[in-house]
């Protein structure tokens, strides 16, 4: 579909300053200014520099997405920013810069929540969602089970996580074994020289957790497992065989991930699962899933790494979405939320 | 047609200069909520005087200092109405604002609310001009018996004993300083004067 309106997504609820543009479910340009690099001193993200850096970066990104796109910022239709859930004040640069362009250009504002967002941008890659799916989102910030209908109206949580984000068990693993932040590209680089050699917890797998925690998430236990493994190695004066470690650390996470996933599937009677949030992008997710979801004939739509993490693009793409489905914009006077709920798609 | 607004204290304020003279304003306190007054005190401003953004030619803004999450809203709203509307964008120090409400017959000080038990501040001479700053420090460091404006002077009195008005800068002003070339704008660019808070990461805790 290369018809209706010209959308330009904005996404800074984290350190990534996204924009894109999208036209119906064609992506046509998808740019990112990231200020990961001034956060890996820091071994996470510190909100104040996020927030000068979107400041920063929001005008070229801008114009870098209209270049890459070939049209003009005047031709922008219709503006759609990330609301919420995210860090408050780099969330209030881009809201701030949405509401901007909205005005500026005479044209209508939709305020999104970020993690519809993650669901809707698959349509960019695999066309229009089914009727009814399960996305599983997780990466830094965020580790959940959901069931979508219309992404445009909202979700229903299934699960989540009870302590730390799937993405934030990579950071601090690959922190102990001495890798690089953001630690998930280097702990999936290193695994794929190792081996699973190490039997680490799966969080809230027991039979008595099932029973009250069937889709929920727990990876502090693991990490710390992790690290008092690591730390009985140093002590005995072995060395750390890190590629096996994180090839153990990744396939538990992974284990837990798609085992929870498919079963949130089966559970709903649904054969669709969409994998979205920058975790999607490790290898071991991707082929974990799409082997025990096809034993159950669930098909898997994982977009391409460059959506998966947090971007512009997958906000224009619910934002093109909402248009499609004719949902009313927002006001000039939206707050940003940090707290946005799932069940507020448009505020 | 020149537009002007500043977000770098609790006040949120906006107005509209044709030149001769400012045609509409709008301010309105807010403080935490200035992501949300801005756009439609804009919106406001642009309708009571019957002005589309298109008939816009040139946009100014406070650039503080002032605290960072409201400050940071107006400098995006500049740049962005700027590069839509292919606009030049000028930026004012907002303790400049204040002190040009100012009618004073000796030397005084501007000071606002920097959080943290500290204020920003300037001195200015009798003609608003100037003289030194703007800086941040406890208001015991800067305590005067001159006159001071600015909503620093109401929350610290045993340092500034001799308060004036304004409390809040006003756009009116802004603009008024911009169309009249009584200073040499600035770039578009915040005042933080202070560097974001941050500890390196620590070696690992230990966990055995
Ligand atoms: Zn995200």
């Amino acid at each position: 579909m290369t018809d209706g309106p010209l959308v330009l997504g904005i996404e800074t609820s984290c350190d990534e300053t996204g924009v894109g543009l999208v036209r119906g479910q064609v992506l046509l340009a998808d740019a990112v200014a990231s200020s990961v690099d001034e956060h890996a001193r820091f071994g996470g993200v510190v909100p104040e520099v996020a927030s000068r850096a979107h400041l920063e970066a929001m005008v070229p990104t801008i114009e870098r997405a209209c270049r890459g796109a070939g049209v003009a910022l005047t031709d922008v239709d219709v503006v759609a920013v990330t609301a919420g859930p995210g860090l408050a004040g780099a969330l209030l640069v881009g809201v701030a810069a949405a509401k901007a362009l909205a005005l500026a250009l005479d044209k209508p504002l939709y305020g999104v929540n970020h993690l519809s967002a993650h669901v809707a941008v698959d349509q960019l890659e695999h066309g229009l969602l089914p009727q009814r799916c399960v996305a599983m989102l997780v990466s830094g910030g965020h580790s959940s089970l959901l069931l979508v209908d219309d992404v445009t109206i909202g979700v229903e949580p299934l699960g989540a996580t009870l302590d730390d984000a799937a993405g934030e068990a990579f950071d601090k693993v690959a922190r102990l074994l001495g890798l690089p932040f953001p630690g998930g590209p280097y702990i999936d680089r290193r695994s794929s020289e190792g081996h699973v050699t190490i039997d680490f917890p799966r969080g809230l797998t027991s039979s008595k957790d099932i029973a009250r925690h069937r889709f929920d998430f727990s990876f502090s236990g693991l990490k710390t497992a992790v690290a008092r493994w690591v730390e009985a190695r140093e002590l005995s004066g072995q060395p750390v065989p890190v590629a096996d470690v994180a090839a153990s650390f990744q396939e538990a996470v992974c284990d837990v991930l798609t085992r929870k996933a498919v079963d949130a599937c089966t559970a709903n009677g649904v054969d669709h699962l969409v994998i979205g949030g920058g975790v999607a992008a490790n290898s071991r997710l991707r082929s974990l899933a799409e082997e025990r979801a096809g034993r159950h004939g669930i098909a898997v739509r994982v977009p391409r790494p460059a959506l998966c993490t947090d971007n512009g693009a997958m906000v224009a793409a619910l934002g093109a979405e909402v248009v499609r489905r004719g949902r009313e914009p927002s006001g000039l006077d939206i707050p940003a939320d940090s707290s946005l709920p799932l069940t507020s798609v448009i505020i | 047609m020149l537009l002007a607004f500043d977000t770098a204290t609790p006040a949120v304020t906006v107005a509209l200069h044709d030149g001769t003279a400012v045609v509409a304003e709008s301010t309105m306190v807010g403080a935490m909520r200035h992501g949300e007054l801005l756009a439609p005190g804009i919106e406001q401003v642009l309708a009571d005087a019957g002005v589309t953004p298109r008939d816009l030619t040139r946009i100014a803004v406070g650039v503080g200092p002032g605290p960072f999450t409201g400050l940071r809203v107006g400098v995006m709203t500049a740049r962005i109405m700027g590069a839509v509307l292919a606009i030049p964008v000028v930026g004012v120090c907002t303790l400049d604002v204040v002190a040009a409400a100012v009618m004073s017959e000796e030397p005084f000080l501007v000071a606002t609310d920097a959080r943290r038990k500290e204020v920003y501040w300037a001195t200015y001479d009798r003609e608003s001009r100037r003289t030194d700053g703007p800086h941040v420090a406890k208001p015991d460091m800067v305590a005067t018996r001159c006159p001071v404006a600015g909503r620093g002077a109401s929350l610290y009195p045993e340092a500034f004993p001799h308060a004036i008005d304004p409390e809040h800068p006003d756009a009116a002003h802004l603009a008024r300083l911009v169309v009249g070339a009584e200073l040499s704008p600035l770039s578009p660019e915040p005042l933080y004067l202070r560097r974001p808070d941050a500890v390196e990461a620590s070696a690992r805790k230990r966990v055995l």
